[in-house]
C-alpha cells in the first residue's frame, strides 16, 4: 500500500471531519441544555449563509455582513426561547422535538421568502487549488476550513468548560430543577444555546456555502451530524469533536480503500452504517456512561 | 441543648398556603411563621405535604391559594430564580447534584447568583472574569473545608457515597451565602456517625453565620435535639405547631404521627 496515498487520504478525511464536528456542536449544545434534539439545525444554517451571501450581494462589507448575520441568529435565538420554548415549558420532551420540526418548515419558508430560492455563489477569497507538501497533496481550502472550524469548536469548549455560563450549562443538563435552585434561569441559558448553535450554523454556512453554492440542499449538512452524534454521544463536547474526525476520516478511507470493491459512491452511506454498527455496541457512544436501567 | 443565639423578628411568613395536584391536596390552608436566626423543623408522616411546602417556599410549586412574605414583600408565589437572588438556598430530598461535575464545581454553581461578570469578559475568560472566578473559588475552598470534604474536591460526585453526597449538596446551598436555607431530609439514609456529622454542620452553620434554616427530619431524635420550634404537617394540614418538648407531647400529634410506624 502506498503510504503516502493513504496519509493523503487520512488528512483530507480529518480536515472534512472538522467540519462535521462544528454541525454535530450545534445539536450537541442545545441537546444539553434542553434535551430537545434541534430538528431545525440544517435550516439555521441555510438562513446563516443566505442572509450573509445576499448582503454581500447587495454590496455590504464583508464583516459587517457577517456581524448583521450573527445578529440575525441571536435574534432568532431570543425568538426561539420567548415563542417556542417557554410556552412550552414541563411539557414531554417528544413535544419540544415536534416544535423544533415545525420551526424548521416556517424558517425554511421565511428564508426563501425574505431572500430566495437560487443558488448562490458563496466566495471565501481561499484558493482550492492543493499544496504539496512532500508530494502529497493537501487542499488549501480543506485546511483553512478545518482551522476556522477548529478554532470555533475550541473556543466554544473552554468557553462551555471554563465559564460561569459554562458551568451553568452543564448544572441545566444535569438537573433542571437543582439548576433552578441555586438561580440559574433556564431561559438564559437556552438563548445562549441557541445563540452559540446560530453562531456554529453561520460558521458551518460559510464553510459549506463556499465549497457546495449557497442552496437549499445545504440543509442536508445537518444530516452528516447524525452520525458523529451517534458515535459521540449527544450530550458530549469532546464527542462531537472525535466523532466528527472519525466519521470524517473513515468514510474518505472506505470510498477511497472499499468503494472500488462495491461499484464507489460509499462516501454517502457509510457513516450511517458505522453508526449503526456502533450503536450494536456502545448505544451510549464514546463518551457516554454505560446505563443501566434501574428497575 | 443551650445555644447563645438571638431569635429575631419574622422574616418568612406562609399564609393560608393551599396546593392541590389535580384531586390530591397537597396543602390545605396552612399558616406558618419563620423567624430570623432560627431552626424551625417541619415533620409530618409520608405525604403530609412537607416537600410540597419547601417547593412553594422556593418558587417551584405555586399554590392556588394564600400569600408568601419574605423580607417584608408580599407576594402570591415564588419565583425560583427570584427566591435563589433574595437569599434563599436548598437542598432536595432526592439529592439532586450536578452528577458530572466535581465536588468543587457543584460549590461554584452556587455562587451563580453573585457572579456578575457579563458573557462579553466571560467569552474572553480573561480580566475581571478570570479574577472573579479566582476570588469565588476561594470562598468556595473555604466551605469545602468546613464541611471537611478536602479529599473529594476534584472527585465526581455521581461515584461518591450517598452521605458525601448529602454534603456536597449542602456545600453547594451555602456557597449562595443563603440568609433563608431550607434543607428537605439531610440525614435521611444515612448512619449514625453520618448523621451526627450532618447535624453539627447545621448547628455550625446556623451559630456561626446567624443562618435561618427551615428542615423536614424523620429522625424525632435529631428533630428534639437541633430545632428551636417545630410544625406538624398531617394530610396537608397543620395540626401543631410549637417547641419540640410541646410537639412531643401533644395528643393529636401522637396519634397522627408518632403513633404511626414509618
Ligand atoms: N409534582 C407533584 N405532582 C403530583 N402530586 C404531587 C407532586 N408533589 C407532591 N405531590 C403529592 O402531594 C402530596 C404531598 O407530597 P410531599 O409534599 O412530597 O409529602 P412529604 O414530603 O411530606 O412526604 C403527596 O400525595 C404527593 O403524591
Ligand atoms: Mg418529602
Amino acid at each position: 500500500m502506498d503510504v503516502l496515498f493513504f496519509l493523503e487520504v487520512l488528512i483530507g478525511g480529518l480536515l472534512s471531519g472538522t467540519m462535521y464536528s462544528l454541525v454535530a456542536l450545534g445539536f450537541v449544545l442545545i441537546f444539553k441544555a434542553s434535551g430537545v434534539f434541534n430538528f431545525a439545525q440544517g435550516t439555521m444554517v441555510l438562513f446563516a449563509a443566505l442572509t450573509f451571501v445576499r448582503l454581500v450581494e447587495m454590496g455590504w462589507n464583508f464583516w459587517l455582513s457577517i456581524a448583521v448575520t450573527f445578529a440575525a441568529m441571536i435574534a432568532l435565538a431570543f425568538a426561539v426561547e420567548r415563542l417556542v420554548l417557554r410556552p412550552l415549558v414541563n411539557q414531554p420532551l417528544i413535544i419540544l422535538f415536534m416544535a423544533t420540526i415545525g420551526l424548521t418548515f416556517f424558517l425554511e419558508g421565511f428564508t426563501q421568502t425574505i431572500w430566495d430560492s437560487n443558488v448562490h455563489r458563496l466566495d471565501l477569497g481561499i484558493k482550492d487549488t492543493p499544496w504539496d507538501i512532500r508530494g502529497m497533496l493537501v487542499s488549501q481550502f480543506d485546511v483553512f476550513a478545518a482551522v476556522a472550524a477548529g478554532t470555533m469548536v475550541a473556543t466554544l469548549a473552554v468557553f462551555f468548560n471554563k465559564t460561569r455560563i459554562g458551568r451553568a450549562l452543564r448544572a441545566v443538563a444535569d438537573d433542571h430543577q437543582a439548576a433552578q435552585s441555586v438561580g440559574i434561569s433556564l431561559q438564559h441559558i437556552w438563548v445562549i444555546v441557541w445563540a452559540a448553535a446560530g453562531l456554529v450554523a453561520l460558521v458551518a454556512g460559510l464553510l459549506w456555502g463556499a465549497r457546495l453554492g449557497v442552496q437549499f440542499s445545504i440543509t442536508i449538512v445537518a444530516l452528516k451530524a447524525l452520525p458523529v452524534l451517534i458515535l459521540g454521544g449527544f450530550t458530549s463536547v469532546p464527542g462531537a469533536i472525535i466523532g466528527g474526525l472519525i466519521i470524517g476520516a473513515s468514510e474518505k478511507l472506505a470510498e477511497v480503500y472499499i468503494g472500488p470493491f462495491v461499484g464507489g459512491a460509499i462516501e454517502n452511506w457509510f457513516p450511517y452504517m458505522l453508526a449503526m454498527v456502533f450503536l450494536l455496541f456502545r448505544p451510549q457512544g464514546l463518551f457516554g456512561e454505560k446505563i443501566i436501567e434501574r428497575v | 441543648m443551650e445555644r447563645l443565639r438571638k431569635i429575631g423578628d419574622v422574616v418568612l411568613k406562609m399564609e393560608g398556603i393551599s396546593l392541590a395536584f389535580g384531586g390530591v391536596k397537597a396543602l390545605a390552608d396552612v399558616s406558618f411563621e419563620v423567624r430570623a436566626h432560627e431552626i424551625l423543623a417541619i415533620i409530618g408522616p409520608n405525604g403530609a405535604g412537607k416537600s410540597s411546602m419547601l417547593n412553594v417556599i422556593n418558587g417551584f410549586y405555586r399554590p392556588q391559594q394564600g400569600s408568601i412574605t419574605f423580607h417584608g414583600r408580599t407576594r402570591k408565589q415564588m419565583e425560583p430564580h427570584e427566591a435563589a437572588t433574595q437569599g434563599i438556598a436548598r437542598t432536595f430530598q432526592n439529592i439532586a447534584l450536578f452528577k458530572g461535575m466535581s465536588t468543587l464545581d457543584n460549590i461554584m454553581t452556587g455562587r451563580n447568583t453573585m457572579m456578575k461578570r457579563n458573557l462579553l469578559w466571560q467569552a474572553l475568560y480573561y480580566g475581571p472574569a478570570l479574577k472573579e472566578e479566582i476570588e469565588h473559588r476561594a470562598a468556595c475552598e473555604r466551605i469545602i473545608d468546613f464541611l471537611e470534604i478536602e479529599a473529594i474536591r476534584r472527585a465526581p460526585v455521581g461515584k461518591l457515597p450517598y452521605g458525601l453526597q448529602k454534603r456536597v449538596e449542602l456545600g453547594r446551598a451555602l456557597a449562595a451565602e443563603p440568609t433563608l436555607l431550607l434543607l428537605d431530609e439531610p440525614m435521611a439514609g444515612m448512619n449514625l456517625e453520618e448523621k451526627q456529622d450532618m447535624c453539627r454542620f447545621i448547628l455550625d452553620v446556623n451559630d456561626e453565620f446567624g443562618t435561618t434554616i427551615v428542615l423536614i427530619e424523620h429522625d424525632m431524635g435529631v428533630v428534639m435535639d437541633i430545632s428551636d420550634r417545630v410544625v406538624v404537617l398531617d394530610y396537608g394540614r397543620k395540626i401543631a405547631e410549637g417547641t419540640p418538648d410541646a410537639v412531643r407531647a401533644n395528643q393529636t400529634v401522637i396519634d397522627a404521627y408518632l403513633g404511626v410506624a414509618h
